[in-house]
């Protein structure tokens, strides 16, 4: 099973990076933003992400045993404003609404927005964060992930599937509170992440795709960036600047109740030596 | 000697014969058949012919006013409501050309306003407006003639405050229906099988320092600022019965491809622009009043402010229809939608998906690098 150990990754690159690292822990909240956990990599099972067709007729995105390269390592909990703000007074991130309290996960982000934070944290630590890729939130999230298979539309008749879908997205249940709640709020998962799946959905940097699997090939006719992936409670698909989903006029369904994120760390020499590893065993399992 | 106390209970005596014949019901000069009607909430309405052989009756109405704190929308807003019978809008009240309408309006001692109803309808006394004034504890019993086929609004109009107690949510609607059913101006019948009825509502909640929405303990305490942003003209919320979301999800409208819908729409202060997203208008009656032909075929059509419409549609395509007040910031960010479901049987004749979306050939404008990628 998933081998779990928390690493304070600052503390392995504080060598390289021990000036800038104490200005950021004397800075931060009580939360600690360099708390990561890592999952070594096992194969899970993973819906694809985007909208997948077979010989012109809508079909669930496949089902896939998936592996990742290398062990992740990702943060134990969401962003919080107040590690937000710190980026924000740095010039480095766009400024955006805060709550009174800080400890709790920064909201009405978006994907930009979380992608500057990523890029200013990895230069304070010199430690490389970024989003997570949706596979890798996936993994992460463990049992919090949610496979939701819409009805798929029959072109023959695409009132049956629309009405369906409609009352599928409409049954979903919505967080009692919209505020951000502090961290931890929301439990702890398997992996031992703090609050998946509670009201705060996560940027994730997986691309939309729209891909065909005929003659039992994945072929994937349209890759649009502008649309990320985005996680929690529900898995949907968001323009890339939003930074507070809604629904309303024809758009139906529940939308995440706010958007925030938790980043992930590329594999640094140590954990690619890791990765060597796991590759090694993995082609002699083979 | 007359006492203080002998001349209160003449006081008293008086006030008992004075009040004795609102005990024993109103004097019934029009020697009419009687008929109470139990309301019911928006979007739905009372039961009642379309169409009567019968002849005029008074039919006997009560609205209960309430104020009440109510959530207006999805992230939890409180705004302090004014309702006929606890609804925003209150309920529709149907009745036909030549009927008498005997309201009842009261306005119970738990509340802490006066109150009164303008019937738009209704000819004379301000709409029924000067002669309904109740205070908490209060109610009083008017009787008036539909002389007029239509759909009009009802509304407070209280001295001094009238914009504030229609905003808060105290409207509705009066149809009046002709007697012999709606025509569609060349004489011929038309009928409907359900009505909807939206009551549309501009909301002005006021904010704090950080912009985030107020809460008041009381009504009378939110009054101030509420006029402060009522006087800016631009609603913070506009919804269908009184919240976002009223009317959309697990409480979207349903009907069945081949039902005809009444539509009535009502704004009492604010113009708006009802649309029916994937359908139209079959006959609307733009200004609510059914002495005028019915316009044909519409696409969009204007509720002017202080007043109600009426369109009536039959279903032909299967699937989820908005209906929106198409001023589109105010249906999408506002509050302004609801939603139909229809089931049916679809029809390709109306519309065929001939192709789903995919890559654009390689040799047209705007296709992509031709690079499929495999994995």
């Amino acid at each position: 099973m998933l081998m779990l150990m928390k690493v304070k990754l600052a503390l392995v690159a504080g060598a390289l990076a021990a000036p800038v690292l104490t200005s950021v822990l004397t800075s931060a909240p009580a939360h600690d933003p360099d708390l990561t956990l890592r999952l070594s990599s096992v194969t899970f099972s993973y819906r694809a992400a985007g909208d997948f067709s077979r010989n012109g007729k809508p079909v669930a995105g496949p089902l896939r045993d998936v592996r990742l390269a290398a062990d992740l390592v990702i943060m134990e909990s969401l962003v919080t404003a107040g590690e937000y703000a710190a980026c924000a007074d740095d010039g480095a991130c766009p400024r955006v609404p805060l709550p009174d309290a800080l400890d709790v996960p920064i909201v009405g982000v978006s994907w930009h927005d979380a992608s500057a934070y990523a890029a200013w944290i990895s230069q304070r630590t010199g430690v490389m964060y970024r989003l997570p890729t949706d596979e890798e939130w996936t993994l992460a999230a463990a049992e919090k992930a949610r496979d939701e298979v819409l009805p798929l539309v029959d072109p023959a008749d695409p009132a049956q599937a629309w009405i369906a879908r409609y009352e599928a997205e409409s049954a979903r249940s919505r967080p009692n509170e919209a505020a951000p709640r502090p961290i931890g709020t929301f439990g702890t998962n398997s992996n031992g992440l703090l609050d998946i799946g509670g009201n705060v959905w996560e940027w994730t940097n997986s691309c939309f795709i729209r891909a065909s699997l005929d003659d039992g090939r994945e072929r994937i006719t349209n890759t649009n960036c502008g649309v990320r992936v985005v996680e929690g409670a529900h898995r949907t698909y968001m323009t890339d600047f939003i930074r507070d989903p809604k629904s309303g006029g024809c758009a139906t369904g529940i939308p995440p109740t706010n958007l925030g994120f938790r980043l992930v760390v590329e594999p640094s020499p140590s954990v690619v030596s890791g990765l060597a590893r796991n590759v090694t065993k993995l082609l002699r399992r083979t | 000697m007359l006492t203080r106390r002998t001349a209160l209970m003449g006081v008293a005596i008086a006030a008992l014969i004075m009040t004795a014949p609102a005990f024993a019901g109103p004097p019934d000069d029009l020697k009419l058949p009687r008929e109470r009607v139990d309301l019911v909430a928006p979007p739905f309405v009372h039961s009642h012919e379309q169409a009567t052989t019968a002849g005029p009756k008074i039919l006997e109405f009560k609205l209960t006013i309430q104020e009440k704190q109510v959530v207006i929308d999805d992230a939890g807003t409180k705004f302090w409501s004014m309702t006929y019978n606890g609804s925003m809008p209150g309920p529709m009240m149907v009745l036909h050309e030549g009927d008498y309408m005997e309201l009842t309006l009261v306005n119970p001692e738990t509340n802490s306003m006066p109150h009164n109803i303008d019937l738009h309808a209704a000819t004379g006394g301000l709409g029924g407006g000067a002669l309904t004034k109740v205070n908490p504890g209060e109610q009083a019993v008017l009787r008036w003639k539909a002389t007029r086929p239509g759909v009009f609004i009802y509304h407070c109009a209280p001295e001094g405050m009238i914009p504030w107690h229609v905003v808060s949510g105290m409207h509705g609607t009066v149809m009046v229906l002709p007697r012999d059913g709606l025509k569609d101006g060349e004489g011929n019948k038309l009928h409907y099988d359900k009505v909807f009825y939206i009551g549309e509502n501009d909301l002005y909640v006021p904010k704090d320092d950080n912009g985030k929405y107020k809460t008041y303990e009381t009504l009378g305490e939110s009054y101030a600022d509420t006029t402060e942003v009522m006087r800016k003209l631009i609603p913070t919320h506009e919804v269908f019965e009184g919240r976002v979301g009223a009317l959309t999800g697990k409480n979207a409208l349903t009907a069945k491809v081949g039902e005809t819908v009444l539509i009535v729409h009502s704004e009492a202060n604010r113009d708006t622009r009802p649309h029916l997203i994937g359908g139209h208008g079959d006959y609307v009656w733009e200004t609510g009043k059914f002495n005028n032909p019915p316009q044909k075929d519409l696409e969009t059509w204007l509720v002017r402010g202080g007043s109600a419409g009426a369109a009536l549609y039959t279903f032909r395509e299967p699937g989820v229809y908005a209906y929106v007040n198409h001023n589109l910031i105010e249906a999408v960010e506002l509050g302004a939608t609801a939603h139909i479901k229809v089931d049916g049987k679809w029809n390709d004749d109306l519309m065929k998906q001939v192709s789903p979306p995919g890559p654009i050939p390689p040799d047209k404008v705007g296709a992509a690098e031709p690079m499929a990628v495999t994995r």
